[in-house]
């Protein structure tokens, strides 16, 4: 195996996984600290895309447009919250399902209205085209700057939650709301701002997912059932298991992908190789969650005890 | 489901006239109309599958389109084999309807086994994230499958073998179909109130207790969720023969969300509401956006931004569904969902 080529599908991975893990901590923080199942955060992911596109086209520069998207996104965020997410906390997690699945309809539709079916382009910036020689072999800024981006974002994310007061009332929410709202916290509007920060993480990820694919229709559902196997690896409502499933995720994934049928070509007919591999490689990461589940059902590092 | 000695006198007369307006419907003579009944017959049946598992079981399954699919691939495959002349798996391919039932139901049941043995180790919102995976797991399967066609999937030139029963013939494909609907309702419904279907509501409504009674809940619910996939698988089989098609689009994530919505529409728990679920979604589908489309030309082509809103709606304020709204009685909800669910305040 040639050691640049691991090198660059170790960061293809890497690239991956802080994508998953921005889209997974506010999923896996609704969850956790609401008992709500959101099918529709792949739709905050779309909104970013679409939106930063929009703008970037507008604007034509790529950093205010993208606040504006998270911004923006966010907002949409605290209207679900408010208008639907609010109403079903308490509920069956399948009405919970059913009403965001009829979300997800609806924003697929309102995008298709708005923007048309055809998919569309987001450039990155001038300053992160072209390529950086890392360890003498060439890689695309624009993923390196993804995979720090996303580093960033966790490291904020474990500041706000770890060391804030807001981040405190979260905790605090999702190991026992009752006793914290009975202390004076307005825990309705923790609620609506852990919605809302999740929004933006998923419109962070959706954002930059949209510098190296096109935006279309449908993106979030994809990245969404992944951000699921992620979540359900790494423990249900813990941000720290969110991290180490979306990267374990990120990288069995892109090295399945990768290295699945060259290995397979050792064993057998090159044609047979290629078709078998990538029909593992697809299925690789949800044997993965199938092995950590029948080991670990609570997942790899469950919120509590 | 309720026994129909249990139901109030116009619900009975409703039902018994729906059943003779379902005989009656190919007197018609129209096809489209015996085209589209059909399939609203094959998601009927799946949709009432599925509701063993969710409804009477308590299992809130987001994959049940990989058991659909797999049935429709035993026909698909089946009928690639059989055109080519080659073996599959060594052994000659069958067109036989019977035989692709039967495998069909091996098949989709035996998965539904696997996986659930594993998936019903977990509970609540896992167990829905888990089911989803699996189905995924399988469409990216058989989306890489060059073999069968990847991503275009399989076009059929014709049905299965009925044997004496001609399947070419739309009536009589029709009536196979009205009869398997009606067989699993009489089945289901005799299983609903079987000391396995009293073990299984006693799991879902209290498990504690159903375990304290001596009941393995965990064993009881894995038989319900592999009957609900055998049974989906069977009416994959049927809507493989109803479209002339087979293709990964079968066990895409959005046909298990529409199952699901049927279920829930038609008042889940019941068995029979399902068939009205998908009754109703599947006329929504067939003649809304030509309605919208009547509004403002163009406008049909996102119907779906009537029913996304609709479906929340349903979620908010009507979640009995039809069947909850006719029969004027509570349904069954979804309780096995773990310790966390308790904690949930009731109001925000």
């Amino acid at each position: 195996m040639d050691p640049s080529l691991l090198l660059e599908q170790t960061l293809n991975g890497l690239q991956l996984g802080v994508m998953l893990f921005l889209l997974a901590a506010g999923l896996t923080l609704v969850f956790g600290i609401m008992d709500f199942i959101n099918l529709a955060h792949g739709s905050f992911y779309m909104l970013g895309a679409y939106l930063t596109a929009w703008l970037v086209g507008w604007s034509e520069a790529f950093l205010p447009s993208l606040a504006g998207a998270l911004v923006l996104t966010a907002l949409v965020g605290l209207l679900v919250e408010r208008l639907v997410a609010r109403r079903l906390y308490a509920a069956d997690h399948l009405y919970q399902v059913l009403a965001t699945f009829g979300l997800i309809l609806f924003f697929n539709e309102l995008i298709r209205l708005l923007f048309g079916p055809q998919p569309i382009f987001l450039e990155p910036p001038a300053w992160l085209a072209g390529q950086l020689e890392i360890a003498g072999a060439p890689y695309p800024r624009i993923r390196i700057a993804i995979v720090l981006a996303g580093l960033m974002s966790g490291l904020l994310l474990w500041w706000l939650i770890g060391r804030t007061r807001l981040g405190m009332w979260i905790r605090a929410g999702a190991d026992d709301r009752e006793t914290i709202a009975a202390l004076g916290v307005d825990i309705g509007l923790v609620f609506a701002l852990v919605f809302a920060l999740g929004a933006a993480l998923a419109a962070l990820a959706g954002a930059m997912a949209g510098t190296l694919v096109a935006v279309r229709i449908g993106m979030g559902e994809e990245i969404l059932i992944l951000t699921f196997v992620v979540i359900v690896i790494g423990g249900i409502g813990s941000v720290r298991g969110a991290l180490v499933g979306a990267l374990l995720v990120g990288l069995v994934d892109t090295y399945g992908r990768a290295l699945l049928p060259d290995v397979l070509a050792l064993v057998m007919e090159r044609s047979v190789a290629d078709a078998a591999g990538a029909a593992m490689a697809s299925m690789a990461i949800y044997l993965l969650m199938a092995v950590v589940l029948a080991l670990r059902p609570q997942g790899l590092l469950p919120a509590r005890g | 489901m309720p026994r129909l000695a249990e139901l109030g006198l116009a619900l009975r007369a409703g039902l018994l006239t729906l059943l003779a307006l379902a005989l009656m419907l190919p007197a018609w003579g129209d096809p489209y109309v015996v085209k589209l009944a059909t399939r609203i017959l094959v998601f009927a049946l799946a949709a009432a599958a599925l509701d063993l598992a969710l409804g009477v079981g308590g299992m809130v399954s987001f994959g049940h389109a990989a058991f659909l699919g797999l049935g429709a691939y035993v026909v698909g495959i089946n009928f690639l084999h059989g055109f080519e002349g080659s073996l599959l798996l060594g052994f000659a391919p069958t067109q036989s309807l019977v035989l692709q039932l039967v495998l069909a139901a091996l098949l989709a049941g035996g998965f539904a086994l696997l996986t659930g043995a594993i998936s019903l180790r977990t509970r609540g919102v896992a167990f829905i994230m888990i089911t989803l995976a699996f189905a995924q797991m399988l469409y990216y399967l058989f989306v890489s499958l060059r073999r069968y066609n990847g991503a275009d999937g399989i076009a059929l030139w014709n049905r299965s073998d009925g044997g004496l029963l001609d399947l070419e013939d739309p009536v009589a494909f029709y009536f196979l179909c009205l009869a398997a609907l009606l067989l699993f309702l009489f089945v289901g419904g005799r299983l609903y109130h079987s000391r396995f279907g009293r073990a299984l509501r006693a799991a879902r409504d209290n498990e504690r207790r159903a375990q304290a009674l001596g009941i393995d809940t965990y064993r009881v619910r894995l038989v319900a969720y592999g009957i609900s996939g055998a049974v989906t698988g069977i009416a994959g089989v049927l809507l493989a023969n109803a479209t002339y098609f087979v293709g990964p689009a079968y066990l895409s994530w959005p046909v298990s969300g529409q199952l699901l919505v049927m279920v829930v529409l038609g008042g889940m728990g019941t068995l029979v509401g399902p068939v009205f679920g998908a009754l109703v979604l599947l006329l929504l589908e067939e003649f809304l956006p030509g309605l919208l489309d009547s509004v403002r030309p163009g406008l049909g082509e996102s119907w779906k931004i009537v029913l996304g809103p609709l479906l929340v709606a349903i979620a908010l304020y009507a979640r009995g569904g039809l069947w909850g709204v006719l029969a004027r009685r509570r349904v069954a909800r979804v309780r096995w969902t773990g310790p966390r669910a308790a904690k949930a305040p009731r109001h925000v």
